[in-house]
């Protein structure tokens, strides 16, 4: 078993029955497509014995060439390595899907493909979205973990293969979800569009990475847990929490890709905005928050400004996060007090939002100057500004008489670029521009000037983006006023109350 | 059902959910605030700057 030339090199533990399952995994796969009548089932099916066989041949190969050897004394760098080029790919696939579905939007009679079903809006939207918030946001919040949770636990990634399965076993994820979504197979809610099958997929998935993030604090040298480790810990936690209970349905058949959620009517919506805005709240907030408070201390070289605000921040945020989903939902069947929770839940948001954003901020006193020389410094600042905007623009749109304006319209669409692009996009830009020299052993990024570029180009294309949909949306609502007497009547009829 | 009436229920629960929300706010800087703590958490805020290589 051992090379001669790196006796201390061994493949890591697991990998052998990883193989195995892989192989039982594509056989079963392949009697399941062979005995559904489904067609989408099938090709989803199918979809997962390809990528069952491709795991296998690689581990295969990995175990007879060496490849997969790792040196016990050293962080686990290679699946980080891999989790940016994902991070990179998907963002341009993302980025590619908003772009066509915009101009299908301006010009559909050039984008709109009558003979192509599967390229259709309704189609293409959540691919779009799944794709920047999942792959792309997922990918950048996977790698980043790795990376943060080993410097700061001193601990090499524990569970020997599992994080490469996680990395590999959420790219299938990926693939069976948007395939999933161009054939048809969709359950209809949003950011949980993917059928039971790819959401047990997912489930697996996901409790792999927890064990493998609880695992390595676990073995930690340092015995204070880093408040970014809390913000990943929570984010992995909760929307394992959210997933679960969002997508609990009964298959049609155990053949038919088609589920029915257990939840009807307004509690299936509740259910649903509970987890839709947790996801912003978790995947989208909180795990990135942990890449701040890394990330930023460590490019500019100060400590985190104030470390107890970082914790009460931590606290704050998901007690009050988790309550906000209502103010999806004004002016629906959901009772009205509900709503007003949600209401009430997203206006205290202010504080632990803006807490943390000065926490981020102030981590620059006494480096300041690094604002104007480096480009990377000055794309996480521009970052947490636009995380204090869009908290603050959120809980505003939450209120119930701005919610009226500002609901189904493109401001909404406007609202949530600014959180995912300026904060989420930039954040995560910030650390692959740290991450990727580390990575390599690099002395820095091969042009400075090309960030500069990145970073002037995509803020002006940002605040374009939103100001623009500003604008989109209150014409838009001005434009429907006529139609909605009853919802201004009854909102000014309920403060006069 | 007469004692568990929709006003009882919400009374109750909007009561406690603001003990229990003020508490566990308290608790949170209690924590943060706590003397003893105080040289862990500044050597805590310098974690990302000594991180090299393990071993």
């Amino acid at each position: 078993m051992s090379a001669p030339s790196h006796p201390e090199l061994k493949a890591p533990a697991g990998s052998a029955g990883l193989l195995a399952l892989s192989i039982i995994s594509a056989l079963v796969a392949i009697v399941a497509a062979g005995l559904s009548q489904d067609p989408i089932f099938r090709f989803q099916v199918e979809i997962f014995a390809l990528g069952a066989i491709v795991a296998a041949f690689a581990l295969n190969a990995g175990l007879a060439s060496g490849s997969l050897r790792e040196d016990p004394d050293r962080y686990s760098d290679n699946v980080i390595k891999a989790g940016v080029i994902a991070t990179m790919f998907w963002c341009l696939a993302g980025l590619a899907a908003g772009t066509l579905i915009a101009a299908q939007l301006s010009w559909p009679r050039i984008f709109y493909f009558p003979e192509l079903g599967f390229l259709n809006f309704g189609r293409l939207r959540p691919l779009h979205t799944s794709a920047v918030i999942f792959a792309f946001g997922g990918n950048a919040l996977i790698a980043t973990s790795f990376w943060v949770v080993q410097r700061t636990c001193k601990a090499k990634l524990a569970g020997g293969i599992a994080p490469w399965f996680v990395f590999w076993g959420y790219q299938l994820f990926i693939v069976l979800a948007a395939t999933g979504y161009l054939a048809g197979a969709t359950q209809s809610k949003e950011y949980a569009e993917p059928e039971w099958l790819t959401d047990i997929w997912l489930t697996i998935v996901w409790v792999a990475y927890l064990l493998v993030f609880l695992g390595t604090i676990w073995k930690r040298k340092e015995p204070h847990i880093y408040v970014a480790n809390w913000f990943y810990l929570a984010f992995i936690v909760t929307v394992a929490l959210l997933h679960l209970v969002n997508n609990a349905a009964v298959p049609v058949s155990p053949l038919s890709h088609k589920s029915y959620g257990v939840f009807a009517g307004v509690q299936d919506a509740l259910v649903q905005w509970w987890y839709g805005h947790n996801a912003v709240g978790f995947f989208l907030t909180a795990g990135f928050l942990a890449m701040m408070y890394y990330f930023v201390p460590k490019r500019v070289e100060r400590p985190v400004y104030s470390y107890r605000l970082s914790i009460v921040h931590f606290w704050a945020l998901i007690f009050i996060y988790i309550w906000a989903g209502p103010h999806h939902l004004h002016y629906t069947a959901l009772p009205q007090w509900a709503q007003t929770l949600g209401m009430t839940f997203s206006i205290m948001l202010w504080m632990p939002s803006w807490g943390g954003m000065i926490n981020g901020l102030m981590t620059l006193s006494g480096a300041w100057d690094k604002l104007r020389t480096d480009p990377v410094v000055r794309m996480m600042v521009v970052s947490i500004a636009f995380y204090g905007m869009s908290t603050f623009e959120g809980p505003v749109m939450s209120i119930r008489a701005v919610n009226a304006l500002s609901h189904y319209t493109d401001w909404t669409i406007g609202h949530v670029h600014s959180g995912a692009l300026g904060w989420v996009g930039f954040i995560s830009f910030g650390a692959i521009y740290c991450m990727v020299p580390w990575l390599w052993k690099k002395a820095g990024m091969y042009s400075n000037k090309l960030i500069e570029w990145h970073f002037w180009i995509a803020t002006t294309g940002i605040l374009l983006y939103i100001a623009a949909m500003w604008v989109s949306g209150i014409m838009a609502t001005a434009s429907l006023k006529p139609s909605r007497p009853s919802m201004s009547r009854t909102s000014s009829a309920r403060s006069a109350a | 059902m007469s004692g568990l009436s929709y006003e009882t229920v919400a009374s109750f629960s909007q009561q406690a959910g603001l003990i229990y929300f003020g508490l566990i706010f308290l608790a949170g800087v209690v924590y943060a605030l706590w003397p003893s703590k105080k040289a862990e958490f500044q050597n805590a805020a310098r974690m990302p700057l000594d991180d090299e290589e393990l071993t």
